[in-house]
Parts: C-alpha cells; sequence; structure tokens
C-alpha cells in the first residue's frame, strides 16, 4: 500500500464506512461557517510575551538615549572645532617707540592681504575695554595702561592662509604683532572632545551589550513556556526549519513592537527636550548650555542610531529565539 | 517494515536499558508492547519514533538505515509514524480540530484540502461535537481520541501509543481499543505500550514483552 495513500482512502468511502466505536454517541452538527482554523501556531499574546515586549522596550528605550546623547556629544564636539579652526587672532602688543594703533592698522591691512581671509575685524579700545573689564573693572582708560589690541581674522573655509608665511611677514612689518592660530587651543578641544565622543560610544557599546544580553535571555524565557510546542511539533514531522520559522517570526514581531516602543519612547523625549530648550532659548541659562553642549536637538544621525536599534532588538529577538528553538529540537532529538 | 538487529540502548555511562533487541514489525500488524514499569517501554517506543538513537544495533525503518538519516530525514520519515503520548501532548491554546490537523498543517497543506478529512475523523471518534472546544475543557478520554486523531490524520503507516488507556476508566479503554483496531483494520500497523493485562485479554494479538532489557516475542 502507498504511503502517501491517504488513510481514508484506504478504506472505499473514508472514515465514516469504519466501524464506529462511538457510533452510540450523539454528534452534533458543525457550525455554520465549519471550524475555524485561524489560531497561529505559536500563541500571539502570553504573559511571557508582554514581558519580553516590556524587557525589549525598556532596553531599546536606553540604548536610544545613549545614542541620541553621543549623537549630541560626537555634533556639539564638531561645532566647537569648527567656530574655533574658523578664526585666528592677532595680538599688537604695546612696545617702547611703537605706535600701537599705527602697527594695528598695518596688522590688519597685513592680513587682509593675505591668501584664505574673509573678514577681519579690529577690536576697537572700548571693546578691548570689555574684554579685560571682569579683572581691571569699569571705566577703564586704555590710554594709561599697556593693554595689547585684538584682530580677529574670520577664514574662508577650505582655503587657510599660509600661517608661516603671514607670520613673517608681520614679523617684518609689524614686529609688535604676533599671530595665534589657536592651534594649542584646537588640539586640546579635539583631545577633549575625542575623549568624551570615545567615552560615548564606549557606553553605547556597553548598553548595547546588555541590552543585547537582557534581550537573548528574556526571549529564552519566553520560549521556556513555548517548548511544548516545539516538541509537539517535532513530534508531528515538522523539519528544524520549519519549528525555527514559527518562532522566529512571531519573536521578530514581539522584538520590534518592543524596539519601537522603547525606541519611539527615546525619540519622543528627545524631541519634548528641544521643544522645551526652544521655549527657554534666550535666557542666558539656556545660551550657554547651547555654547556647551550645542544645539541640543537629535540630528539625521541620532535618529538613524535609534532606528538602527530598533532594528537590531527585532534582529537579536528572533535570533536567539531560532538558537533556542534550535538547542531544544537539539535536545528532544 | 522496521527491522531492529542486535539493538541496545544505554543512557549515559550507564547499564544497558535495552540489550540485544531483533525483531520486526510487519506492515498492517497489530502488537502489543509490554513488560514491568520501568522495563524499557518508552525507550523502545522513543527508538522507533527515531527520537532516540541506539548505542548499538542496526534500526532499518521503511527500508532506510536510521543511523545514517539526516535530520530532516529523520524528520520526513517520521511522518510516517503516528505517535500518541500518555500524557496527550495536545496544544492548549488550540481548538480540537487544530490540534488534529496540525500534522497537515506542517506539512504546508492548504485549509481547504484537508477540513472535510479532519472533521470526517473528529466525527469518527466521537468528537463532533468538540470540534471548536479547547483541551483544557476536554475529559481525559476526550483529549485521548483527539491525540489519537492528531495521530493518524497524517496517514501514517506505523502507529504508536505510550498506555493509551492508562488515563481512562476500562470502558472507555475498551472503546479506545476498538478504534486501534479499526484503524489497524484500515492499514495501519499499531504497536500499544501497556501493562494493561485486561486490555490485552480483549484482543489476540501479537505480544512484544520487554523484561530486564530483552525483549521476548510472543506471536
Amino acid at each position: 500500500m502507498s504511503t502517501t495513500e491517504p488513510l481514508r482512502r484506504r478504506v472505499e468511502g473514508g472514515f465514516k464506512t469504519l466501524a464506529e466505536p462511538w457510533d452510540d454517541l450523539e454528534t452534533g452538527p458543525l457550525g455554520a461557517n465549519g471550524p475555524r482554523l485561524a489560531t497561529a501556531i505559536v500563541p500571539k499574546s502570553s504573559i511571557a510575551g508582554s514581558s519580553l515586549i516590556a524587557v525589549v522596550a525598556i532596553m531599546t528605550f536606553l540604548a536610544g538615549l545613549t545614542a541620541g546623547a553621543v549623537s549630541m556629544v560626537v555634533s556639539a564636539a564638531s561645532d566647537w572645532r569648527s567656530d574655533v579652526g574658523h578664526e585666528v587672532t592677532i595680538q599688537v602688543r604695546p612696545a617702547n617707540g611703537r605706535d600701537l594703533d599705527a602697527d594695528t592698522r598695518k596688522a590688519a591691512d597685513i592680513a587682509r592681504a593675505a591668501g584664505g581671509v574673509a573678514d577681519v575685524r579690529v577690536y576697537t579700545k572700548q571693546e578691548s575695554a570689555r574684554l579685560v573689564e571682569p579683572w581691571l573693572g569699569s571705566g577703564l582708560s586704555l590710554d594709561e595702561l599697556p593693554i595689547p589690541r585684538m584682530i580677529v581674522v574670520r577664514l574662508r573655509s577650505g582655503a587657510p592662509p599660509d600661517f608661516a608665511a603671514l607670520r613673517q611677514t608681520l614679523a617684518a612689518l609689524a614686529p609688535s604683532a604676533t599671530l595665534d592660530d589657536h592651534r594649542r587651543w584646537i588640539d586640546r578641544m579635539r583631545a577633549m572632545a575625542g575623549t568624551a565622543v570615545a567615552a560615548g560610544i564606549g557606553i553605547l557599546l556597553l548598553v548595547l551589550a546588555v541590552t543585547v544580553l537582557s534581550v537573548t535571555f528574556a526571549t529564552r524565557g519566553a520560549m521556556a513556556a513555548n517548548r511544548p510546542i516545539v516538541e509537539v511539533l517535532h513530534y508531528v514531522g515538522a523539519t528544524d526549519a520549519f519549528v525555527s520559522s514559527q518562532f522566529q517570526r512571531h519573536f521578530l514581531i514581539l522584538g520590534f513592537k518592543g524596539g519601537a516602543i522603547g525606541g519611539g519612547a527615546a525619540i519622543v523625549l528627545f524631541g519634548v527636550i528641544q521643544a522645551m530648550n526652544a521655549w527657554v532659548a534666550g535666557t542666558p541659562g539656556a545660551d550657554e548650555a547651547e555654547a556647551l553642549f550645542g544645539s541640543f536637538s537629535l540630528g539625521a544621525v541620532g535618529y538613524l542610531a535609534i532606528f538602527a536599534e530598533i532594528v537590531l532588538m527585532a534582529l537579536v529577538t528572533a535570533l536567539a529565539s531560532r538558537l533556542t528553538v534550535n538547542r531544544t529540537l537539539e535536545r528532544v532529538d | 517494515m522496521i527491522v531492529f538487529e542486535n539493538v541496545g540502548l544505554r543512557y549515559g555511562l550507564g547499564a544497558e536499558v535495552l540489550r540485544d533487541l531483533t525483531f520486526r514489525i510487519d506492515g498492517h500488524s497489530f502488537q502489543f508492547l509490554t513488560g514491568p514499569s520501568g522495563a524499557g517501554k518508552t525507550s523502545l517506543l522513543r527508538l522507533l519514533f527515531l527520537s532516540l538513537r541506539p548505542t548499538r544495533g542496526l534500526i532499518t525503518m521503511f527500508d532506510e538505515d536510521a543511523a545514517t538519516l539526516s535530520k530532516d530525514g529523520r524528520a520526513t520519515l517520521r511522518r510516517r509514524i503516528g505517535i500518541v503520548f500518555q500524557d496527550f501532548r495536545l496544544l492548549d491554546h488550540m481548538t480540537t480540530y487544530e490540534n488534529v490537523a496540525l500534522p497537515l498543517r506542517v506539512l504546508g497543506r492548504e485549509e481547504a484540502t484537508y477540513r472535510a478529512e479532519v472533521v470526517e475523523l473528529l466525527h469518527w471518534v466521537g468528537l463532533g461535537e468538540r470540534i471548536d472546544a479547547f483541551p483544557p475543557i476536554l475529559s481525559g478520554g476526550e483529549k485521548q481520541r483527539a491525540a489519537i486523531a492528531r495521530a493518524v490524520i497524517a496517514r501514517p503507516q506505523l502507529l504508536l501509543a505510550d498506555e493509551p488507556t492508562g488515563n481512562v476508566d476500562p470502558n472507555l479503554g475498551q472503546r479506545l481499543l476498538r478504534l486501534f483496531i479499526e484503524l489497524n483494520k484500515s492499514g495501519t500497523s499499531v504497536v500499544i505500550a501497556t501493562h494493561d493485562i485486561a486490555l490485552m485479554d480483549e484482543y489476540d494479538a501479537r505480544r512484544l514483552v520487554l523484561h530486564e532489557g530483552r525483549l521476548h516475542v510472543y506471536d
């Protein structure tokens, strides 16, 4: 007899023609629409599933906050470097036998003549007085004190002047003027920003590692409740790939739901902070915070990082479920 | 159909629980597998169901050497065998109909192609009224019949049943036996593991008796 021959066909007329052991029992009619086959093999909602969504959501939220914060630090550090690197200053010090105002004008002219310079602004005596006001007090007369004069030179982006040649020209024509290209300050700023970014990325990696581990353990916990389903599918002849796919799809959806909730909450939180920041903009505190931390807005990279985390969490959840199913099948088989 | 030659089984480094098993199960045959508790009936059923591998000996199933089968090959072969567990192993979140249809669903068949067949089988085992019931509200006998229906719905050539009457009263036990006999008449080989002497006395069939790890066959 062929193995593929349906059992009901082996007996002409199907099961009804067999002697019925339960023929003395009444069997009721089916519903108008008959039985429904709507239930997923892996139950969509379970307590373990809800717990898993909660764990994934919380961990994605924390990872999202970290990624957003790192993104803002990177952006702020870049702004600092950019702001400072786009200008140099020329300081003209008073010297015996030199006319400070004449040297200042000469130095400004030399700067204007140099290539790569966008703008030259000479600080007036009043502006210079305001610069030292915090230390020397107001109402100061610069004529009585040897206060240097400042010239701020804004550079064109991408075409910096030849600083060595500019220094030589200044030394020859205005010996009391010195050029400060902020190189030391920029180097320190770069080191500080690099340290902040590296620390942020390190924290982000740690948070991601903890998130992946938490999600993996939570997935295993949720899978433990589904072990009977794995066994039954195995016993009714399902291949390992079929069993894995059932769970992987289910847990991918759970992971994505949790990730979307957590990542969405992080994005909303950043939005609220950004709105509050805009609301208090203009106040002294907000201005200082903006100078230090940048605009406090989550850029495209920050949003992308959070979306990437949502996808990562879904994939980790699905992969963890697949590995757990495979391990369960190894034990069963 | 199935041939065991000098098959032995041990768990880990322990003593052999099954020793030198040599027997065959022919197509269309009916046999009881019996022996005292702990004699290894369930282990032998698991060997027959390919969910255990022997530590020695040769098992040939449907003309294939079981030892050389891949995982997918074992899954494919397992589809030709139906098994009824003592604890039923029905999925509580699925209706009786869905539980019984599960093996066909696993095969990738569309529901429309097997709906009538599943309903017919459920009527035949007396579960016509319980099609949309969930296992937690079924009685022990109803669960057992649902488990049997699930085991035979994919038209297996061999049906294995582990203590199918262990959780039911004698009257229901006799009814279940009649069900297995009818399935056997339809062409399915049946192996019933039981230590219910009264049940075995109900039907004159081959007996495979396990004692101290060895098998004695009484045709």
